[in-house]
């Protein structure tokens, strides 16, 4: 219990207001202002999580965004969200957080004895341990023992309930980071007039500011940033808290902003909000990050950066422990000496590597009372759960409860590289400093390397400057505050690693320690991808923040080489982890897509329809009547069909008008067959081909007058179709007078088929002559029905006289009606895709099972359509390979016996491998038999033969008899009823 | 990314459809397998500039030729595919 709350201080809390929370089942007390992080500290909590692969305890590490360790769960059921930082979650009153990764409990770690078989599980050890032995060892013991052991929390199993927001945004000036270089370059642009939007990852602005005791303007400084905050607002700058700018991509950033964090219930309010910014000029002022060093048991709680220290203290009113050690190689982890006595925590030493400590650092020492070891760098700290003392590499014990580390600061220039930009390395601060900037950038502060509030308000102003020179705007002038700067981080000795006994931890969010590094060296595993790979180095969820450099500069001096030779893996978006719900934004289920109806939609509802998606619609598959299962429900349609007459909805289909003097040619090439002859009031099936030879699309296209047609396709290629002919004519044949339109919403459709559809018509159409020989097959007449203008066609897809009836969409609901009504006393039904499906399967007709992109004509027995002209496919569809026997080609099935035939099925032999497969199946009334449609090795010349349509994934094995496709009423008779 | 549609003005990519390489030149209609084959199946994925056919679909529909850099992914200009194209559009 060494962490606690002091007595006083604390800028960014408010002791008034107590915040009640319960973190791994036990009830705590925080204030407003502190982060879940801060809260556990200031109770005590020292083991926040159990690590990645050793299951070692492990603490807070960091203050902000780069923290590695301190992953919790928040929140509970579906609002639960693994691998959360506490050091980014704003505390809140019921917050529910818990550790994880430990079984049973945080303190006491059943796993943890993976620490001692850490010799079997170093880095790239499930390539070299677990795979070999007996088949199936990997798969159905290591696999699954090793998943449950390494692991990083878990995701809810419940649908996300929350709701997420897009939006877009247009400025002159994005700043991405409200620190002081961020709030001045903001107030710059602002002044002059720019339209600016400032995000920060906070939940509030001033960056470093808001844990500075220095005065700006003879102002606290936290309370300085949030007057440039509120001014900015003032402005009309656009301020975004809580978002963070994670990536750049064409023109534009990436950027979440959390409108409610933690897991409470949003109410009204999304829980996230994505933005989309183009900016025309863009100025990074994201900081830099603390660079820990890399010494045995480093990852103890209470090892934690020597800055965030500082902020804990000044921002929390939180000290990290009584007796607290620093080892730093530079000035500015003095200041956390100096504030950390200030508060009155002990500062037992301070160990710093370097053996000449400038006199400013050493009387910050003197006045804190602290041992000053200079030339000194700590080898190992002592303890099982938690910091106990302090190892010199001169054998030196310090006894200390926690230890705050830095060797400098790392610039945040992810956004620089993430387009492919590169880091030059800076020796001066031991640290990568973006190299060339894109277009339109501008870095100011810590990530362009300076130090110090002054610079970094000077600096914010110059960034802000240049970006006005950039948008052709006059730079107002600009008074800087004054500030008083001293113990600067600019200069850190380098130091990265401290060699010692134990697992010392580079990555410590995933468990890479400086051994797995030597081993990626000596196993060959040099290149830094390739090192990153190896170990997983920088590849869990933080990725790297902490972590890279340190490892970088290991591999290099294995390989005694400079560290910008080793250079940098690619720096890729996001910068932190995005939830898939932000970037999913409103477009979550009936969002996704719209749905679409027919004009007969709510009819179909009402009576009964159980609906099943088709393309973009919604179909019925069947009328259940009480009692009815889909079966019986589609036999009972069917069998309507096949003896009386049934009623289709038919709207579905794609329509497009095809007008133009040079219309007919342009059907020549588009499809296989000649259109030149098709008289005007005559309607032909169509079958056309994609470039490569393969079948795309079949369906009608009727000629209604010299120069106008119109096609139908199938539902689901309807979009794909029209873009087919708006290329082509746009690309390979622009001379073609032809002019191709969507009227699919235009019409409804349905079809009348069956025995009685004549008779049935001919109560309701006005206006045309029904008898057979006036209205032979695939003749097109136009009428009335009631007030309807209607168009019918001839045109049979279920093997019976059928009419398919146009009329435009709003008569769609009363010509249907009219139909039942003149129907019903010849037992007239309405039917579903089933019995719509058994009825084209009886006859051997293709649809979207058969045409799946890679059949052709010569498959699926349309060959002789082909007319000898040229047209799309036509050369590529006879290739040798495209026309050999031995290609799957169509036929039918018979079950021998009652089990159905799945569609899917492989078709299987005595050779027992796969000679095909089930593309769709019924049951079929009228003959009474299971019976499918299938693709087949050479299938023409099989029938009779008996197979076993096998389907080991959902299981079932049906014998079947290979039939020909037609199963009913091969010669077509049935049509001229 | 924008796309300057020559009809609507630059608009957002996700209004596009891709079609596919604008380089390629159609064989007639007579030629070889070998020809078709190559104008089917044959693409250079050339780094840097390149001409590609896209469909305005969620605007005018029109099929519009884009000059693209594949690495920078930054629009050089874009014009009605055939013969209606003249230049690039501003």
């Amino acid at each position: 219990m060494s962490g606690h709350r002091l007595a006083a201080g604390g800028s960014g809390i408010d002791r008034t207001t107590p915040v009640r929370f319960s973190f791994a089942g036990k009830s705590l007390t925080g204030y407003a202002g502190d982060t879940l992080a801060s809260a556990l500290l200031a109770n005590g909590v020292e083991i926040v999580a159990r690590s990645f692969k050793y299951h070692r305890p492990r603490g807070v590490v960091s203050a902000g965004p780069e923290e590695p360790n301190a992953l919790v769960s928040l929140g509970v059921g579906a609002r639960s969200e693994p691998n959360t930082r506490a050091t980014m979650v704003p505390l809140h009153d019921g917050l529910v957080a818990g550790g994880q990764n430990a079984w049973p409990s945080l303190r006491h770690d059943l796993m943890a004895v993976n620490g001692l078989a850490g010799g079997l599980i170093g880095a790239g050890f499930y390539y070299k341990t677990f795979i070999g032995g007996p088949r199936g060892t990997w798969t159905r013991f290591f696999e699954p023992m090793i998943r449950r052991a390494a692991g990083m929390g878990e995701a809810p199993t419940e649908p996300d309930p929350d709701r997420y927001e897009s939006a877009h945004h247009f400025c002159d000036v994005l700043v991405i980071g409200g620190g002081p270089a961020g709030l001045m370059a903001a107030k710059a642009a602002a002044e002059a007039g720019a339209r600016v939007l400032i995000a920060d990852e906070r939940d509030g602005f001033g960056g470093a500011l808001r844990h500075e005791r220095a005065a700006i303007d003879g102002r606290p400084a936290p309370h300085f940033a949030a007057a440039l905050a509120a001014e900015l607002a003032t402005r009309g700058v656009q301020i975004l808290p809580r978002t963070t700018v994670y990536g750049q991509y064409d023109g534009a950033f990436g950027a979440v902003e959390r409108v409610v964090d933690g897991s409470n219930d949003p109410g009204p309010l999304p829980r996230q909000r994505h933005w989309t910014i183009r900016p025309r000029e863009v100025i990074l002022a994201a900081g830099a990050i603390e660079r820990p060093i890399v010494f045995a048991s480093n990852d103890r709680p209470g090892v934690m950066l020597a800055d965030a220290m500082r902020a804990y203290v000044n921002q929390y009113g939180v000290a990290p422990g009584r007796r607290v050690a620093i080892f730093t190689t530079h000035d500015g982890a003095y200041r956390t000496v100096r504030d950390l006595a200030a508060a009155g925590v002990t500062v037992a030493a301070i160990i710093d590597a370097r053996p000449d400590v400038p006199h400013a650092a050493k009387a910050v020492a003197e006045a804190a009372g602290a041992e000053l070891l200079a030339g000194a760098t700590v080898a190992a700290v002592g303890g099982g759960k938690r910091v106990e003392t302090i190892v010199t590499t001169d054998g030196r014990r310090i006894a200390a409860d926690a230890l705050g580390v830095s060797a400098g600061f790392m610039p945040t220039l992810h956004l620089t590289a993430q387009l492919g930009g590169k880091p030059e390395w800076d020796a001066a601060l031991s640290a990568f400093r973006p190299g060339a900037l894109p277009t339109h950038w501008h870095v100011a502060g810590a990530v362009d390397g300076t130090f110090g509030t002054g610079e970094a308000l000077a600096s914010g102003a110059r960034a802000g400057a240049a970006a006005l020179t950039a948008l052709g705007l006059a730079v107002p002038d600009t008074t800087l505050p004054e500030t008083d700067d001293d113990l600067l981080a600019d200069r850190p000795a380098p130091l990265f690693h401290v060699p010692g006994k134990g697992k010392a931890f580079v990555d410590m969010q995933h468990d890479v320690t400086a051994k797995d590094i030597a081993l990626a060296r000596d196993e060959g595993f040099e290149a830094v991808e390739h090192l990153k790979r190896y170990t997983t180095l920088g590849m869990a969820t933080d990725q790297g923040k902490t972590s890279n450099l340190n490892g970088l500069a290991l591999m290099a001096a294995h390989l005694s080489r400079p560290i910008p030779d080793v250079g940098t893996t690619r720096y890729r978006p996001p910068y932190t982890p995005v939830a898939i719900g932000a970037l999913a934004g409103e477009t979550t289920g009936a969002h996704l897509r719209p749905v679409r109806r027919t004009p007969m939609h709510d009819w179909h509802i009402a009576n009964g329809a159980e609906m099943v998606a088709a393309g973009a619609y919604l179909r019925p598959r069947a009328y259940l009547r009480p009692g009815e299962s889909v079966t019986t429900a589609y036999v009972r349609e069917a069998t309507a069909v096949r003896e009386a007459v049934g009623l289709v909805d038919v709207s579905t289909l794609g329509k497009i008008e095809v007008a133009g003097p040079d219309a007919a040619a342009f059907l020549d090439r588009i499809y296989v067959n000649a259109w030149g002859k098709l008289p005007v009031g005559k309607a032909r099936y169509g079958v056309m081909l994609r470039e490569d030879g393969f079948v795309f699309d079949d369906g009608t296209t009727w000629r209604l007058a010299e120069h106008r047609y119109l096609m139908t396709t199938t539902t689901q290629n309807a979009a794909k179709v029209l873009a087919h002919l708006d290329y082509l004519l746009a690309t390979a044949w622009p001379e073609l007078r032809v002019h191709v339109t969507s009227v699919s919403e235009a019409y409804a459709t349905m079809a009348v088929a069956g025995p009685l559809a004549r008779a049935t018509l001919a109560a309701v159409v006005d206006g045309i002559d029904l008898a057979a020989d006036a209205f032979p097959m695939m003749a097109i007449r136009t009428g009335r029905i009631g007030a309807a203008d209607v168009r019918i066609a001839r045109l049979s897809f279920s093997g019976e006289n059928a009419y398919e009836v146009f009329c435009g969409a709003h008569h769609g609901l009363g010509v249907w009606e009219t139909i039942l009504a003149a129907g019903a006393p010849h037992g007239i039904q309405p039917y579903g895709t089933e019995a719509l499906g058994a009825l084209r399967i009886e006859k051997g007709h293709v649809a979207g099972g058969e045409l799946d992109g890679r059949t052709t004509l010569h498959d699926l027995g349309l060959e002789k359509l082909a007319a000898a002209k040229p047209f799309v496919g036509s050369v590529l569809m006879n290739r040798p390979a495209l026309c050999a026997p031995e290609r799957l080609r169509l036929v039918g099935l018979r079950a021998d016996g009652n089990a159905p035939i799945r569609t899917g099925a492989h078709l299987v032999g005595p050779s027992g491998r796969s000679e095909g497969h089930v593309t769709a199946s019924t049951y079929s009334p009228v003959l009474g038999a299971q019976i499918a449609l299938a693709l087949l090795a050479n299938g023409p010349a099989r029938h009779g033969e008996r197979l076993v349509a096998a389907d080991p994934v959902r299981g079932g094995e049906t014998p079947v008899i290979v039939t020909p496709y037609r199963h009913v009423d091969p010669e077509g008779s049935r049509l001229h009823g | 990314m924008l796309i300057p549609c020559p009809h609507c003005g630059p608009r957002e990519v996700s209004e596009f459809t891709y079609i596919g390489d604008a380089t390629k030149v159609r064989p007639a209609p007579d030629a070889s397998a070998d020809a078709w084959s190559d104008f089917v199946h044959a693409r250079r994925n050339p780094r840097g500039r390149h001409a590609e056919h896209w469909q305005h679909t969620a605007g005018c529909r029109a099929i519009v030729r884009v000059t693209r850099d594949t690495v920078t992914h930054a629009v050089y200009g874009a014009s009605l595919a055939g013969p209606w194209g003249e230049g690039e559009a501003r």
